[in-house]
Protein backbone atom coordinates (compact mmCIF):
# COMPACT_ATOMS: atom_id res chain seq x y z
CA UNK A 1 0.00 0.00 0.00
CA UNK A 2 1.34 3.17 -0.86
CA UNK A 3 1.38 6.18 1.38
CA UNK A 4 -0.96 8.37 1.42
CA UNK A 5 -0.11 12.30 0.91
CA UNK A 6 -1.13 14.10 4.19
CA UNK A 7 -3.55 16.91 2.69
CA UNK A 8 -6.17 19.12 4.10
CA UNK A 9 -8.88 16.61 3.12
CA UNK A 10 -7.28 13.89 4.96
CA UNK A 11 -6.72 15.62 7.85
CA UNK A 12 -10.54 16.79 8.41
CA UNK A 13 -11.22 13.30 7.77
CA UNK A 14 -9.30 11.99 10.50
CA UNK A 15 -10.34 14.67 12.95
CA UNK A 16 -14.03 13.87 11.70
CA UNK A 17 -13.83 9.94 11.69
CA UNK A 18 -12.27 10.17 15.17
CA UNK A 19 -14.72 12.48 16.76
CA UNK A 20 -17.38 10.05 15.27
CA UNK A 21 -16.26 7.05 16.30
CA UNK A 22 -15.07 8.43 19.95
CA UNK A 23 -18.78 9.62 20.30
CA UNK A 24 -20.24 6.26 18.79
CA UNK A 25 -18.16 4.00 21.71
CA UNK A 26 -19.84 6.71 24.29
CA UNK A 27 -23.21 6.39 22.96
CA UNK A 28 -22.78 2.41 23.31
CA UNK A 29 -20.88 2.56 26.55
CA UNK A 30 -22.51 5.80 28.60
CA UNK A 31 -24.26 4.41 31.88
CA UNK A 32 -26.94 8.14 31.60
CA UNK A 33 -29.09 7.77 28.99
CA UNK A 34 -29.33 10.91 28.84
CA UNK A 35 -25.65 11.48 28.19
CA UNK A 36 -26.17 8.45 25.96
CA UNK A 37 -28.71 10.78 23.42
CA UNK A 38 -26.11 13.95 23.78
CA UNK A 39 -23.79 11.77 22.29
CA UNK A 40 -25.10 10.47 19.28
CA UNK A 41 -26.45 14.11 18.60
CA UNK A 42 -22.37 14.67 18.58
CA UNK A 43 -21.84 11.48 16.73
CA UNK A 44 -24.27 12.38 14.19
CA UNK A 45 -22.59 15.48 13.66
CA UNK A 46 -19.32 14.00 13.07
CA UNK A 47 -20.94 12.20 10.03
CA UNK A 48 -22.93 15.47 8.58
CA UNK A 49 -19.06 16.74 8.77
CA UNK A 50 -18.19 13.25 6.47
CA UNK A 51 -20.71 14.18 4.06
CA UNK A 52 -19.34 17.69 3.76
CA UNK A 53 -16.16 16.42 3.33
CA UNK A 54 -17.82 14.29 0.46
CA UNK A 55 -19.20 16.82 -1.47
CA UNK A 56 -22.78 16.12 -0.59
CA UNK A 57 -24.15 19.22 1.03
CA UNK A 58 -27.65 18.62 0.63
CA UNK A 59 -27.13 15.31 2.71
CA UNK A 60 -25.50 16.88 5.14
CA UNK A 61 -27.90 19.20 5.51
CA UNK A 62 -30.55 16.72 5.64
CA UNK A 63 -28.27 14.86 8.42
CA UNK A 64 -28.61 18.19 10.67
CA UNK A 65 -32.56 18.97 9.89
CA UNK A 66 -34.02 15.19 10.06
CA UNK A 67 -31.43 13.14 12.45
CA UNK A 68 -30.25 16.15 15.12
CA UNK A 69 -33.76 18.20 14.46
CA UNK A 70 -36.11 15.24 14.58
CA UNK A 71 -34.89 11.82 15.60
CA UNK A 72 -32.36 13.01 18.54
CA UNK A 73 -34.84 15.48 20.22
CA UNK A 74 -37.70 12.81 19.82
CA UNK A 75 -35.63 10.58 21.77
CA UNK A 76 -34.65 13.19 24.30
CA UNK A 77 -38.68 13.73 24.83
CA UNK A 78 -39.29 10.07 25.10
CA UNK A 79 -36.22 9.84 27.59
CA UNK A 80 -38.24 12.56 29.56
CA UNK A 81 -41.51 11.08 29.21
CA UNK A 82 -40.05 7.37 30.61
CA UNK A 83 -38.58 9.13 33.29
CA UNK A 84 -36.55 5.92 33.49
CA UNK A 85 -32.52 7.27 33.70
CA UNK A 86 -30.50 4.42 34.80
CA UNK A 87 -29.24 4.04 37.88
CA UNK A 88 -25.49 4.46 38.91
CA UNK A 89 -25.07 1.14 40.31
CA UNK A 90 -27.07 -1.13 37.85
CA UNK A 91 -25.46 -2.59 34.94
CA UNK A 92 -26.26 -1.10 31.70
CA UNK A 93 -25.45 -4.08 29.16
CA UNK A 94 -26.12 -7.67 29.31
CA UNK A 95 -23.79 -10.23 28.30
CA UNK A 96 -21.15 -7.60 26.94
CA UNK A 97 -18.58 -10.17 26.05
CA UNK A 98 -20.65 -11.74 23.91
CA UNK A 99 -22.21 -9.12 22.20
CA UNK A 100 -18.47 -7.61 21.60
CA UNK A 101 -17.56 -11.05 20.09
CA UNK A 102 -20.13 -10.94 17.64
CA UNK A 103 -19.48 -7.54 16.84
CA UNK A 104 -15.77 -7.74 15.85
CA UNK A 105 -16.43 -11.03 13.86
CA UNK A 106 -18.34 -9.33 11.86
CA UNK A 107 -16.18 -6.46 11.71
CA UNK A 108 -13.09 -8.26 10.80
CA UNK A 109 -15.38 -10.11 8.30
CA UNK A 110 -16.17 -6.86 6.48
CA UNK A 111 -12.75 -4.96 6.96
CA UNK A 112 -11.28 -8.29 5.51
CA UNK A 113 -14.01 -7.92 2.45
CA UNK A 114 -12.56 -4.39 1.93
CA UNK A 115 -9.21 -4.91 1.82
CA UNK A 116 -9.30 -7.34 -0.53
CA UNK A 117 -10.93 -4.75 -3.33
CA UNK A 118 -8.98 -2.32 -5.09
CA UNK A 119 -11.11 0.69 -4.37
CA UNK A 120 -10.41 4.00 -6.17
CA UNK A 121 -8.15 6.18 -4.72
CA UNK A 122 -9.29 9.07 -5.80
CA UNK A 123 -13.08 10.13 -6.96
CA UNK A 124 -13.49 9.41 -10.62
CA UNK A 125 -15.40 12.55 -11.76
CA UNK A 126 -15.18 16.24 -10.26
CA UNK A 127 -17.89 16.92 -7.56
CA UNK A 128 -20.77 18.53 -9.56
CA UNK A 129 -23.78 20.52 -7.89
CA UNK A 130 -26.35 17.88 -8.21
CA UNK A 131 -29.62 19.00 -6.68
CA UNK A 132 -31.42 19.41 -9.78
CA UNK A 133 -30.88 15.89 -11.07
CA UNK A 134 -31.67 14.33 -7.50
CA UNK A 135 -35.00 16.01 -7.17
CA UNK A 136 -35.65 15.06 -11.32
CA UNK A 137 -34.73 12.15 -9.78
CA UNK A 138 -37.20 11.23 -7.29
CA UNK A 139 -40.26 12.63 -9.69
CA UNK A 140 -39.03 10.35 -12.72
CA UNK A 141 -41.61 7.43 -14.01
CA UNK A 142 -38.17 5.75 -14.70
CA UNK A 143 -36.38 6.03 -11.99
CA UNK A 144 -37.85 7.02 -8.03
CA UNK A 145 -41.10 7.72 -8.23
CA UNK A 146 -42.90 4.86 -7.34
CA UNK A 147 -40.08 4.03 -3.72
CA UNK A 148 -40.79 8.08 -3.50
CA UNK A 149 -44.64 7.83 -3.37
CA UNK A 150 -44.44 4.62 -1.18
CA UNK A 151 -42.55 6.49 0.91
CA UNK A 152 -44.96 9.46 1.42
CA UNK A 153 -47.73 6.81 2.21
CA UNK A 154 -45.31 5.03 4.60
CA UNK A 155 -44.88 8.38 6.38
CA UNK A 156 -48.66 9.16 6.64
CA UNK A 157 -49.20 5.58 8.31
CA UNK A 158 -46.49 5.57 10.79
CA UNK A 159 -47.91 8.76 11.50
CA UNK A 160 -51.09 8.00 12.25
CA UNK A 161 -49.76 4.58 14.33
CA UNK A 162 -47.29 6.42 16.60
CA UNK A 163 -50.52 8.79 17.69
CA UNK A 164 -52.63 5.47 18.05
CA UNK A 165 -50.42 3.11 19.61
CA UNK A 166 -48.80 5.63 22.12
CA UNK A 167 -52.56 7.19 22.94
CA UNK A 168 -53.37 6.80 26.56
CA UNK A 169 -56.13 4.57 27.38
CA UNK B 1 -8.26 12.82 -1.74
CA UNK B 2 -8.96 10.09 1.05
CA UNK B 3 -8.92 6.77 -0.86
CA UNK B 4 -12.12 5.56 -0.62
CA UNK B 5 -11.48 2.15 1.42
CA UNK B 6 -10.88 4.81 4.65
CA UNK B 7 -14.55 5.41 4.63
CA UNK B 8 -15.68 2.07 3.96
CA UNK B 9 -13.69 0.95 7.06
CA UNK B 10 -15.17 3.91 8.87
CA UNK B 11 -18.09 2.88 8.13
CA UNK B 12 -17.90 -0.92 9.37
CA UNK B 13 -16.22 0.47 12.56
CA UNK B 14 -19.38 1.99 13.44
CA UNK B 15 -21.08 -0.64 12.26
CA UNK B 16 -19.56 -3.03 14.73
CA UNK B 17 -19.85 -0.67 17.13
CA UNK B 18 -23.76 0.07 16.76
CA UNK B 19 -24.35 -4.23 16.38
CA UNK B 20 -22.71 -4.44 19.73
CA UNK B 21 -24.83 -1.42 21.39
CA UNK B 22 -27.73 -3.57 19.63
CA UNK B 23 -27.05 -6.74 21.20
CA UNK B 24 -25.72 -5.51 24.68
CA UNK B 25 -27.24 -1.99 25.99
CA UNK B 26 -30.44 -3.50 28.63
CA UNK B 27 -32.54 0.40 28.06
CA UNK B 28 -34.93 -0.12 24.73
CA UNK B 29 -34.49 3.76 24.31
CA UNK B 30 -30.30 2.57 23.73
CA UNK B 31 -31.17 -0.12 21.92
CA UNK B 32 -32.65 2.17 19.45
CA UNK B 33 -30.40 5.07 19.67
CA UNK B 34 -27.74 1.81 18.45
CA UNK B 35 -29.49 1.46 15.43
CA UNK B 36 -29.51 4.55 14.19
CA UNK B 37 -25.56 4.29 14.80
CA UNK B 38 -26.46 1.13 12.14
CA UNK B 39 -27.83 2.88 9.87
CA UNK B 40 -25.68 5.97 9.96
CA UNK B 41 -23.01 3.39 8.88
CA UNK B 42 -25.00 2.25 6.01
CA UNK B 43 -25.92 6.21 4.94
CA UNK B 44 -22.01 6.89 4.99
CA UNK B 45 -20.99 3.93 2.80
CA UNK B 46 -23.87 4.85 0.38
CA UNK B 47 -22.80 8.77 -0.02
CA UNK B 48 -19.15 7.84 -0.18
CA UNK B 49 -19.45 5.04 -3.06
CA UNK B 50 -21.63 7.49 -4.73
CA UNK B 51 -18.72 10.40 -4.75
CA UNK B 52 -16.13 7.66 -6.12
CA UNK B 53 -17.72 5.81 -8.49
CA UNK B 54 -21.14 7.14 -9.84
CA UNK B 55 -21.30 9.97 -11.97
CA UNK B 56 -23.48 12.81 -10.77
CA UNK B 57 -24.02 10.59 -7.71
CA UNK B 58 -27.46 10.56 -7.50
CA UNK B 59 -28.37 7.10 -7.11
CA UNK B 60 -26.64 6.78 -4.05
CA UNK B 61 -27.80 9.99 -2.60
CA UNK B 62 -31.35 8.94 -3.62
CA UNK B 63 -31.05 5.79 -1.64
CA UNK B 64 -29.93 7.92 1.01
CA UNK B 65 -32.85 10.18 1.06
CA UNK B 66 -35.23 6.91 1.53
CA UNK B 67 -32.96 5.56 4.40
CA UNK B 68 -33.59 8.99 5.93
CA UNK B 69 -37.37 8.59 5.79
CA UNK B 70 -37.17 4.76 6.97
CA UNK B 71 -35.31 5.88 9.87
CA UNK B 72 -37.50 8.50 10.86
CA UNK B 73 -40.32 5.83 10.91
CA UNK B 74 -38.46 3.43 12.45
CA UNK B 75 -38.05 6.04 15.51
CA UNK B 76 -41.49 7.04 15.50
CA UNK B 77 -43.11 3.47 15.59
CA UNK B 78 -40.37 2.52 18.20
CA UNK B 79 -40.70 5.34 20.55
CA UNK B 80 -44.65 4.84 20.38
CA UNK B 81 -44.21 1.30 21.45
CA UNK B 82 -41.81 2.19 24.11
CA UNK B 83 -44.06 4.69 25.84
CA UNK B 84 -46.76 2.01 24.96
CA UNK B 85 -44.96 -0.76 27.12
CA UNK B 86 -44.05 2.11 29.51
CA UNK B 87 -47.75 2.82 30.01
CA UNK B 88 -48.43 -0.68 30.69
CA UNK B 89 -46.07 -3.08 32.29
CA UNK B 90 -43.83 -0.21 33.86
CA UNK B 91 -40.52 -1.48 31.94
CA UNK B 92 -37.81 0.26 29.51
CA UNK B 93 -35.29 -2.85 30.05
CA UNK B 94 -34.94 -5.32 27.08
CA UNK B 95 -34.49 -8.17 29.95
CA UNK B 96 -37.69 -7.25 31.78
CA UNK B 97 -39.59 -7.75 29.06
CA UNK B 98 -40.69 -11.42 28.96
CA UNK B 99 -44.04 -11.27 28.41
CA UNK B 100 -43.62 -13.80 25.60
CA UNK B 101 -40.73 -15.76 26.60
CA UNK B 102 -41.67 -19.47 27.71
Amino acid sequence: MTAIPITVQTVLFAIFAALTVGAAICVVTSRNLFHTALWLVLALFGLAALYMLLEAPFIAGLQLFIYIGGIAVLIVMVIMVSRQVMHPTEKSVNEPLTALVTALLVLAGVVWMIVQIPWPKEPLHPAQDNLLALGQALVDPGKFVAPFEITSLLLLVVLLGAIYIAKER
Amino acid sequence: MVPLSWYLILAAVLFAIGLYGVLARRHVVAVLMSLELMLNAVNLNLVALARYLEAGAVVGQTFTLFVFALAAAETGVGLALIIAIWRNREVVLTDKMKLLKG
